[in-house]
């Protein structure tokens, strides 16, 4: 098969090196479109608004400087003319060949029917940012889901650990762009640590005791009297 | 207690039975040897018998394959036709796992477990490609066919495969316990405990089942267009 001039030849040479500084990319165009969000923001903020634009004819996307994520999210949750107060999730985005990650705030404003994107750049060797489960309990999980497939750290987490993986897991992220598909370690690794899982890495103590596993008394209820119960 | 052959008719004495027997040529009679309270036959066929004809399954439903399963206990197909009159949610009450779907490596542990808790004898059914082989998910999350974690009976075919593929299983699984002898019932059952949560297979015997494209070690992924790593022989590379 005549293969030079394919549509595939980006696909046949494979992932770019890592060391490669090509820039994450971007729709053009945003900035010239007018949007009284993005100018209050950019009044209020000034240079942690990094870019603005529009995908998909009317979703607008803000890049954020990562370093003040919750002063800004703070602002678009709390401020009246704003009040982007759901949370619909929090994601990230690998380009792969070695440029940022992206963290994917995807906000709903309940009030005024709404919707903003906004997106923090992360480096690979600097993959670390401020958890807004503060703002919304709902970035709990969410959080915990970005931290186990893309290795991203959230700082003040109340929780952060593995969720969708196993918690004895230790072949690294799987959603980013440099892990191998099938996982680093031999099928036959995989199955026996696959096997060797204990529950107790799954759960705190107290879902334990919620759910009556063996070996984990539950918990003693509380006196008639209404004096609390045991404290542990 | 005579034997009533027609409506109607008293009842045929033993005498009268034997009679009408050695007529239409049946030596011995209608009845076998001796009186009709009882009847020689081999312990082997009756304990089978009655194991092959009230197969309780023990649904493990991960994916499509257990919409399929569920049809096949519904009324159109009626497993209960073949003696698994009820799925049984309790594994200590069931005798076959019904596997039908995708077993992440995170579900291993469950499966393995709700196995053990099945009481001896017990059989086990692979429903479709996923479950038999790991499917299309040769992936880092997916287990690669759950023979690895579990002894597998009968593996059926299809993604998922029709009701009447599974079907077909369960009277292999069927056939399979009517060829059981109680001779050798202990060699047939008997599991190692030290193989308990650990691969059943073992590294060569994955290895080569996870080909023709390699391992997880040699990642040489040649289908579709992607490649983790340049092919080492030119006639691998899929024109």
């Amino acid at each position: 098969m005549e293969k030079s001039g394919s549509a595939f030849d980006a696909v046949e040479q494979g992932p770019e090196a890592s060391e490669s500084t090509v820039g994450t990319p971007r729709a053009s165009g945003g900035d010239q479109i007018e949007n009284p969000l993005v100018t209050a923001l950019r009044g209020r903020f000034d240079s942690s608004i990094l870019h603005h634009e529009i995908q998909a004819s009317d979703q607008h996307v803000v890049f954020v400087d990562a370093a003040d994520n919750r002063k800004v999210l703070s602002w678009l949750k709390d401020e009246p003319d704003q009040l982007y107060d759901l949370l619909v999730d929090v994601t990230a985005v690998d380009y792969g060949g070695g440029r940022p990650i992206q963290v994917v705030y995807q906000l709903w404003s309940i009030a005024f029917k709404r919707a903003l994107r906004v997106k923090c750049e992360l480096p690979l060797d600097a993959l670390s940012i401020d958890s807004v489960v503060a703002l919304w309990g709902a970035a709990n999980w969410l959080e915990r889901e970005v931290y186990d497939l893309f290795g991203v750290h959230f700082r003040d987490h109340p929780d952060l650990r593995r969720i969708l993986m196993p918690q004895n897991y230790a072949e690294g992220y799987p959603l980013r762009k440099d892990f191998p598909l099938r996982g680093r370690f031999s099928r036959e690794e995989q199955t026996r640590r696959a096997l060797s899982q204990d529950y107790h890495d799954y759960y705190t103590l107290e879902e334990l005791e919620v759910g009556g596993a063996p070996g984990i008394e539950p918990p003693a209820p509380p006196d008639a009297t209404g004096e609390g119960g045991v404290s542990r | 207690m005579g034997l009533n052959d027609g409506e109607g008719r008293d009842p045929l004495t033993p005498a009268e039975a034997e009679a009408l027997g050695a007529a239409e040529g049946r030596q011995g009679g209608l009845l076998g040897f001796g009186s009709p309270t009882f009847l020689t036959t081999k312990v082997d066929f009756v304990v089978n018998w009655a194991r092959r004809n009230s197969l309780w399954p023990m649904p493990f439903g991960t994916a499509c394959c257990a919409i399929e399963m569920m049809a096949s206990a519904a009324s159109n197909f009626d497993l209960a036709r073949f003696g698994m009159e009820r799925m049984s949610f309790s594994p200590r009450q069931a005798d076959v796992l019904i596997c039908a779907g995708r077993v992440p490596y995170k579900l291993a542990p469950v499966l393995r477990r709700i196995w053990d808790q099945m009481m001896q004898p017990k059989w086990c059914v692979s429903m479709g490609a996923c479950a038999s082989s790991g499917g299309v998910f040769d992936t880092y999350s997916m287990v690669q066919g759950i023979d690895t974690i579990v002894p597998v009976d009968v593996y059926v075919p299809g993604c998922p495969p029709r009701p009447e593929g599974l079907i077909y299983g369960l009277m292999m699984i069927q056939e399979k316990i009517r060829n059981e002898s109680l001779s050798n019932h202990y060699a047939l059952r008997a599991e190692d405990p030290a193989l308990v949560a650990r691969p059943r297979a073992g590294a060569d015997e994955i290895g080569a089942l996870a080909g023709p494209f390699g391992n997880s070690t040699q990642q040489e992924q040649l289908s579709s267009f992607a490649q983790t790593a340049r092919p080492k022989r030119s006639e691998d590379l899929l024109s």
